[in-house]
């Protein structure tokens, strides 16, 4: 038995490195094989190579569609890696890129740090490196043109600064419930922190209950139904980090008597395509756009930038506010 | 005996709910709206209720000395099946059918599901923990695949009151836990069954001999867990008339196991409490909606409800309660002389 079980974990090991091998080979493959013409560049047909995280949501793929149309649109040559959430598989594709002497490398980080000696590489062979939706935390920011990402902290404000429009010339206390994204989340801080930003400048808006729902509809609704059974009628806003839970919300509020909407403002964010449908039905006041659609707005940058223009460090998103009115019109142009 | 078992539970419950009166007076009020009942107790009951049946079934399962990881996944699965059945019959036909189809499909898959994992552990001889552990892992990604990754809207009335519609002013879902409750305990109190469960959990050799057909009582209470695990995935995917494979369910194989153990069935098999389970759930629930509706910040909502846990479990130990509140619960126990005994009884066992 013993002896068996020791050959059969050689065998194992064995198949381990087979398959190992095997994966790295076509890795490498799938890094180089896109090449060839890149020497025929002209001075505006641009190479450029593109290392994505991965394919880990809907946004994700929404994102890299969005990315890779728009530079082959605009005439330029791609070469994709997909790093498969892995750190090495990143570093090595930005080596390739390196070797292939692409002209612009664009770059979602899969974790902040531990890219400094790859980026080196990047600067001392001249190719200038566009970070895009992730950041890294280096000290030397020489070593990349640009951050392009959407700003989370910016949907707050946003959010905060269309409800302070809207309600204007109300005269006593707004009382807003907020529902908080996932506890430690990027997006469920910044949120709110813009949020909370604009609101102290107003002393007559206040937070009275703040939650986690999760992201999720379910949650999203068992919260609010709480907040109704705690604070109901004095309840003017809800704001939700998401547009999940701002539908899951809305059903409460249909269930406990109110009429999201009228009694109660509903502000979501993200601006999925179930926003524009509740928003149509008059259910929902208005959504943050938290856009994964940026290809285009990226690819002017590095045109931009190949015309001898400086940029920014941090550029935002374009991103826009919808409300109520626009969501008829615009509900059937939603990809997502 | 039973009365012993439920004593801690349940003041713990009434607790729970009596602190919500000093945040909200109008906690414990329930008022007539739109014709149904509504109130922070009928939230508890109605939200609660999937849980509940979740519980019941996996006390039954518990009880044979096993364990199914795999309700949180089931909840999924018959979310999203059917969800996407409703989606795809609603476009031919806007009468009752699809919602009977999409019933039927949900419970359909939900047994396949606990026929698997009673065959793996009655037939195979695979160890609960890792036969069930297949399904959490794999289940997902079967909800997944059913609902393509994304989350399912359901615009389709009918489909919606099974989690969400009233019957006589009560929430809908509230029957079902009735009616389900009503199966288990009339199966298990009823009928030799109950000692058939009991006897597997103790000991499923001597069972054997003794002429029960263990591996098909254990084949049974899986079924049953998965059939429980499908009705209240039916409940959460209607209360939002959506289907989440993602989310949907996400961790309830820990909240049920622990809504069992606060009900006082030992995770070593043998005697099991099918009200004390249901109470489980109860408490659970009334401490989410509790931290809800007083407003404690996110962060600190687990270590809360981890705190409440802690109390719970070592109130529900004997030994914790003969060393620390024995010399001052004495006095009122000993006016009972049935009591006393219990005791005696829980300490034998």
């Amino acid at each position: 038995m013993v002896i068996q079980l020791k050959r059969f974990r050689v065998v194992f090991l064995m198949l381990l490195i087979i398959v190992l091998a095997a994966c790295s080979s076509t890795n490498t493959e799938g890094n180089t094989n896109s090449g060839g013409e890149g020497g025929e560049a002209s001075s505006d047909k641009l190479v450029i190579g593109f290392s994505q995280v991965g394919a880990e949501s809907e946004w994700r793929t929404a994102n890299t569609k969005s990315i890779k149309s728009a530079i082959t649109d605009a005439g330029h040559e791609l070469k994709f890696s997909d790093a498969q959430q892995k750190q090495e598989n990143q570093i090595k594709a930005i080596r390739s890129f390196i070797a292939q002497k692409v002209d612009a490398i664009v770059f979602s980080p899969v974790v902040e740090t531990g890219f400094e000696t790859v980026l080196k590489e990047a600067k001392d062979a001249g190719i200038p490196v566009f970070l895009v939706d992730r950041a890294v935390d280096f000290e030397d920011d020489t070593l990349w043109v640009t951050f392009l990402g959407s700003d989370f902290v910016e949907e707050g404000i946003k959010a905060a600064n269309w409800l302070v429009e809207e309600m204007e010339g109300v005269d006593g206390d707004i009382n807003i419930v907020e529902l908080q994204g996932t506890v430690g989340s990027a997006p469920a801080i910044d949120r709110k922190e813009g949020f909370e930003q604009v609101m102290a400048e107003h002393p007559n808006f206040r937070i009275i209950k703040s939650q986690s729902g999760d992201f999720t509809r379910a949650k999203g609704k068992e919260v609010m139904e709480a907040f109704l059974k705690s604070d109901g009628e004095n309840i003017d806003v809800l704001y939700a980090h998401n547009d999940d839970m701002a539908i899951g919300a809305i059903q409460a509020i249909e269930e406990y008597g109110l009429k999201p909407g009228e009694d109660i403002t509903v502000i979501g964010v993200d601006a999925v395509k179930g926003a524009f449908e509740a928003m149509a039905a008059g259910k929902m006041n208005v959504t943050v756009e938290c856009n994964p659609l940026f290809g285009p707005q990226l690819v002017e940058l590095i045109e931009a930038h190949f015309a001898g223009e400086t940029l920014d460090k941090r550029i935002s998103v374009e991103e826009g506010i919808y409300t109520m009115d626009q969501a008829k019109e615009l509900l059937p142009t939603r990809k997502y | 005996m039973l009365k012993s078992r439920l004593f801690w539970p349940v003041i713990i419950l009434l607790i729970i709910l009596a602190i919500n009166l000093f945040f909200d007076p109008g906690f414990f009020k329930i008022e007539v709206k739109n014709g149904h009942l509504t109130g922070s107790l009928v939230d508890i009951v109605n939200r609660g209720a999937p849980l509940m049946l979740i519980s019941i079934g996996m006390t039954l399962v518990i009880a044979t000395k096993g364990i199914d990881l795999g309700v949180g996944s089931v909840i999924a699965m018959s979310g999203s099946i059917a969800a996407m059945t409703v989606v795809q019959g609603m476009a031919s036909d806007t009468s009752l059918t699809p919602l009977f189809m999409a019933i039927a499909a949900a419970l359909g898959l939900s047994l396949a599901a606990g026929l698997w994992n009673g065959l793996l552990v009655s037939r195979i001889g695979i160890q609960p923990i890792v036969a069930t552990l297949i399904l959490m892992v794999a289940g997902r990604g079967i909800a997944q695949l059913i609902t393509d990754g994304q989350i399912t809207t359901i615009y389709y009335e009918p489909y919606s009151f099974i989690g969400g519609g009233y019957l006589f002013a009560i929430p809908f879902s509230v029957y079902l836990v009735a009616a389900v409750l009503g199966i288990a305990l009339y199966m298990t109190k009823k009928t030799a069954l109950g000692l058939f469960i009991q006897s597997v959990g103790a000991n499923p050799e001597a069972s054997r001999l003794a002429g029960i057909n263990s591996k098909n009582i254990i084949l049974l209470v899986y079924l049953f867990s998965g059939f429980c695990a499908g009705v209240g995935g039916l409940i959460l995917s209607s209360n939002v008339s959506s289907a989440d494979g993602n989310n949907a369910g996400l961790w309830f194989e820990l909240d049920a196991i622990l809504a069992v153990v606060i009900g006082g069935t030992s995770l070593m098999g043998g005697r099991f409490f099918l009200m004390g389970s249901v109470i489980g759930a109860l408490i659970i629930q009334s401490l989410t909606t509790t931290i809800y509706s007083i407003g404690i910040p996110p962060e600190t909502n687990l270590i809360v409800k981890a705190v409440v846990v802690i109390i719970v479990c070592l109130l529900q130990s004997p030994e914790f309660r003969q060393k620390v509140l024995r010399p001052r619960m004495k006095k009122p126990h000993k006016k009972e002389p049935e009591n006393s005994l219990n005791e005696q009884g829980v300490k034998i066992s």
